[in-house]
């Protein structure tokens, strides 16, 4: 029988509307890696901020290593050896790996100087019995996300912890990251310590953990060991239902191209080149993904479409029309749908009520706009309508968008979008952040819209959605389409590689 | 059910935090009294019962909330817009001005086109001057409330060469008394660009009210001003464009909306109607420009704005409170012998923001720790 080493016994934690844990027990054994997984809401993060101090328990008891304790902030947490690596990263960007480290606990030498010296020893001592190198005087700002990562695990482990907590440490990492994660997680485990590992991607979960605790709407619906169940067991634990995770495509001709994209050149934000000739077209009926490394050009590709971003040079078309350098409002007039990337900053105005979201972009047109006012009746009866189609809960047309789940408020989004019958979709990163429930979701309209003869140009982080989806994909390096493949005939790691640069392929 | 009667409740409590300021600013300026060494209850007896209780006290508050109800509606139209307009004091002097100088110049035209032409005057003025920081801000990115100040300094040092320009003569008395020196004011509007006083009206329903009682048509024109705001924020096309700017640029932008022209526009509004100003203090009650007249509505303003929550009717009302508290402390300060000071009532408004500003806060805190959902 292996040694508890975390229990958590009848956690119960009220918030005025909903009861985020309900008498919830988890327990994990020591030097095990524990997969926490559930949907959105479902009460995970409440559990582990009640574990790290950020939150109080209304009732229920925490024991480690058997001793009964009470954690009322995070530096008790830390005192217990508790390490939480939280989804956003928590680190000083122009300050160096090892000023990271100790930020908080700095070393002192002659009870005033930070003892730097001593601190960078100890950050190349760590990294190394964890198996991987890192350069202690780098600043954060010039290296990648997935090595940022690595820093905030030594800082966990700098501050001695034993039980490690990673809140989805995977979202933002490409697949050869992920691999070195799960090897430096094996590592740990080597090591003794305890991982609780929160997520909600399956595969991942299969690959890396022994044990897993499924949560659904603030109970503990089942612990597993990982050998003993499989992935779609646990999808329909999350859900409570059963989950379809192939989206069903049927196989049909293309037509003509909707969308020609050819020579295109952008600027990003920085004024530095971000779009270097690119061109591709789609078809009637084809959905087109995009794979690549956040950062590499898909943001600025979309906004240029749009017309949110000036193209330098090259060409637009819809059709025969050429839309470059259109307005965003001459682009939606040509019925181009976009599910933007950033949902809460570009897609929703989260003080509007949802009919008022429903409207956004066509609010100036007939029927919602008479001339003189709008035509408000209309309006919320259009609401109403949409609610019912896509089932937007809570069905009130009159709640501010901000009281809505994520997943919710990407449902407005698609509803409004594509409301109107387009004839092109852009949908970018459109299912982050959502539980598996909305995933499904937003996979299913993406895919209709492909049979119905639309266009659609799918831009992911998610390798699994680009492969599952995609009739055709485009990867895209430092602002260059440096390969298209048919997702048939690849696979992940191919993906990984050419958008990491690492391998090149001839056309 | 439990749980909705709970979101009633906090939604009604964002709602009232002006009122719980406004107890607790009272309760403040009590404190203050007391240490003036005075009877808090008595001070605010005279001070309420003076301004409410009859109906020459209501003309009066009235007349003072007019100018106030103007420039708070101006601040709060461009709020709406995500725009912090200081610029209220400015855009108020060059429509105010432009008003007067198109009432005593055009002296041969018939009311009813002398006065809808003042008023447009006025309008113009404040656009005109709201206009140069909206297209700044929107064209280059200066942010508007350097923009405005500068503006105010502008403002007041132009209309103070304006107003030297077309001083008026001294009157003969004034020759024959010896006076040399004067504030300096301009000619009086013609009559015909004056509006009527409360008090005709009244008299014609023979209703009986003061004859000297400053209350004019002006106080309506603020009134159909407000109701004009509410219906283009909450009902047009424009309104919606304004808001989505307002609370979200970037979802506005993708929504198709043009963000800058929006932000001129705000601006624009805004400056119109802190120039209206001018329909209450020249057209309705001095008929003339006088140099240091119409200083603080501008910036008072801004206190109305915030008080009334950035809502047309919290607007009226808060600038009917600032009305009251204008009228009843100058009741007060005469009643008391100058005891005390009419610098109370400043002391009252200044703390009444303070509280506006933490009660906030505090409300948004209070729902903001109760709605944290895992």
């Amino acid at each position: 029988m292996p040694e508890i080493a975390l229990e958590m016994k009848n956690i119960t934690k009220r918030f005025p509307l909903v009861v985020a844990n309900d008498k919830v027990n988890f327990s994990v054994y020591r030097g095990e890696i524990h997969a926490l997984v559930g949907e959105n809401g479902a009460g995970k993060t409440t559990l582990m901020s009640i574990l790290y101090g950020l939150y109080q328990a209304d009732s229920g008891e925490i024991r480690i290593n058997g001793k009964k304790i009470k954690i009322t902030n995070p530096n008790v947490a830390i005192k217990l050896k508790i390490g939480m690596v939280h989804q956003h990263f928590m680190l000083v960007p122009p300050l160096t790996v090892t000023e990271n480290v100790i930020l908080g606990m700095e070393p002192k030498k002659n009870n005033f100087f930070i003892d730097i010296e001593n601190a960078t020893k100890k950050v190349k001592e760590i990294s190394k019995g964890i198996g991987f190198k890192i350069d202690p005087n780098a600043k954060i700002e010039n290296i990648s996300v997935g090595i940022q990562q690595r820093v905030e695990i030594i800082k966990v482990l700098y501050r001695g912890a034993e039980i490690l907590v990673m809140d989805e440490p995977t979202a933002v990492l490409t697949p050869q990251e992920v691999e070195e994660l799960f090897g430096i997680l094996n590592s740990l485990k080597k090591q003794g310590k305890t991982i609780i590992f929160i997520t909600h991607k399956l595969n991942e979960v299969q690959s890396i953990s022994d044990r897993i605790t499924v949560m659904r709407r603030g109970k503990v619906v089942g612990v597993k060991k990982t050998k003993e169940t499989n992935k779609e067991e646990i999808a329909s634990m999350m859900v409570g239902r059963k989950v379809i995770f192939k989206v069903k495509k049927k196989e049909h001709d293309l037509g003509r191209n909707v969308l020609k994209v050819s020579k295109l050149n952008a600027l990003n934000n920085k004024k530095l080149p971000a779009l270097k000739n690119v061109s591709f077209e789609i078809k009637e009926g084809e959905i087109l993904g995009i794979a690549g490394v956040e950062g590499n050009g898909q943001t600025e590709l979309v906004e240029v479409i749009t017309g949110l971003r000036k193209a330098k040079n090259g060409k637009i078309s819809i059709y025969d029309k050429e839309i470059t350098s259109d307005s965003p409002r001459e682009v939606k007039e040509e019925k181009i749908a976009h599910i933007p990337e950033d949902r809460r900053q570009r897609g929703i105005i989260p003080a509007f009520t949802v009919s008022e979201n429903l409207i956004l972009g066509s609010h100036y047109k007939k029927p919602f706009n008479n001339g003189l006012s709008l035509n408000l009746n209309l309006i919320g009866n259009h609401a109403d309508e949409l609610i019912k189609q896509f089932d937007i809960r809570p069905s009130n047309k009159d709640n501010l968008l901000k009281s809505l789940s994520g997943g919710n408020q990407q449902k407005v989004i698609v509803a409004r979008e594509l409301y109107g019958n387009p004839i092109l979709l852009i949908a970018a990163q459109p299912t982050r952040g959502l539980d598996v429930g909305s995933i499904e979701f937003v996979h299913q309209q993406i895919v209709n819209e492909r049979d119905k003869g639309k266009g659609v140009l799918l831009v992911s982080a998610d390798l699994e959605e680009i492969l599952s989806l995609s009739d055709r994909i485009a990867v895209i390096y430092e602002g260059k389409i440096v390969a298209f493949l048919d997702p048939k005939k690849t696979d992940e790691k191919e993906l990984g590689l050419l958008m990491t640069g690492s391998i090149q392929k001839k056309e | 059910m439990k749980s909705k009667n709970r979101i009633n409740f906090y939604s009604l409590l964002e709602k009232i935090t002006p009122l719980i300021a406004v107890i607790f600013a009272l309760l403040v300026g009590a404190g203050v009294i007391l240490i003036i060494g005075e009877d808090p209850i008595f001070v605010y007896k005279v001070l309420f019962s003076n301004a409410l209780s009859n109906r020459d006290g209501w003309g009066n508050v009235l007349f003072r909330a007019t100018p106030l109800i103007f420039t708070g509606l101006a601040v709060a139209f461009a709020f709406r817009c995500g725009l912090f307009n200081i610029g209220g004091e400015g855009q108020m002097y060059i429509g105010t001005f432009l008003a007067t100088w198109v009432g005593f110049t055009f002296t041969n035209l018939h009311a009813f086109i002398l006065i809808p032409l003042c008023i447009l005057a006025a309008a113009a003025g404040g656009a005109l001057w709201a206009a140069v920081p909206g297209i700044l801000k929107a064209k280059t990115g200066v942010h508007e409330v350097i923009v405005t100040i500068m503006m105010n300094w502008i403002a007041s040092s132009l209309t103070f060469f304006l107003v030297l320009k077309f001083k008026a003569p001294p009157t003969e008395a004034m020759v024959a008394a010896g006076v040399k020196q004067m504030i300096p004011h301009t000619r009086q509007i013609a009559e015909a660009a004056r509006l009527p006083r409360i008090y005709h009206i009244l008299k014609s329903l023979n209703i009986d009210f003061p004859s000297y009682n400053q209350v004019n048509i002006s106080f309506f024109i603020a009134i159909a001003a407000a109701i004009l705001v509410y219906y283009i924020l909450w009902k047009t096309n424009l309104g919606y464009e304004i808001r989505a700017v307002g609370h979200s640029p970037l979802a506005a932008e993708y929504g198709g909306i043009s963000v800058a022209r929006n932000i001129i526009l705000a601006m624009v509004i805004s400056g119109a109607l802190a120039g209206l100003v001018a329909t209450n203090e020249v057209m309705g009650f001095k008929y003339r420009w006088r140099q240091e007249l119409f200083t603080g509505y501008g910036f008072n303003g801004i206190a109305v704005a915030l008080l009334g929550k950035n809502h047309p009717l919290g607007v009226v009302l808060a600038a009917i409170l600032f009305g009251v508290l204008n009228y009843g402390g100058a009741i007060v300060n005469i009643f008391t012998g100058g005891r005390i000071p009419r610098e109370l009532i400043m002391v009252l408004q200044a703390v009444i923001v303070i509280f506006v500003v933490i009660s906030d806060e505090v409300v948004k805190r209070i729902i903001r720790k109760r709605r944290k959902i895992s």
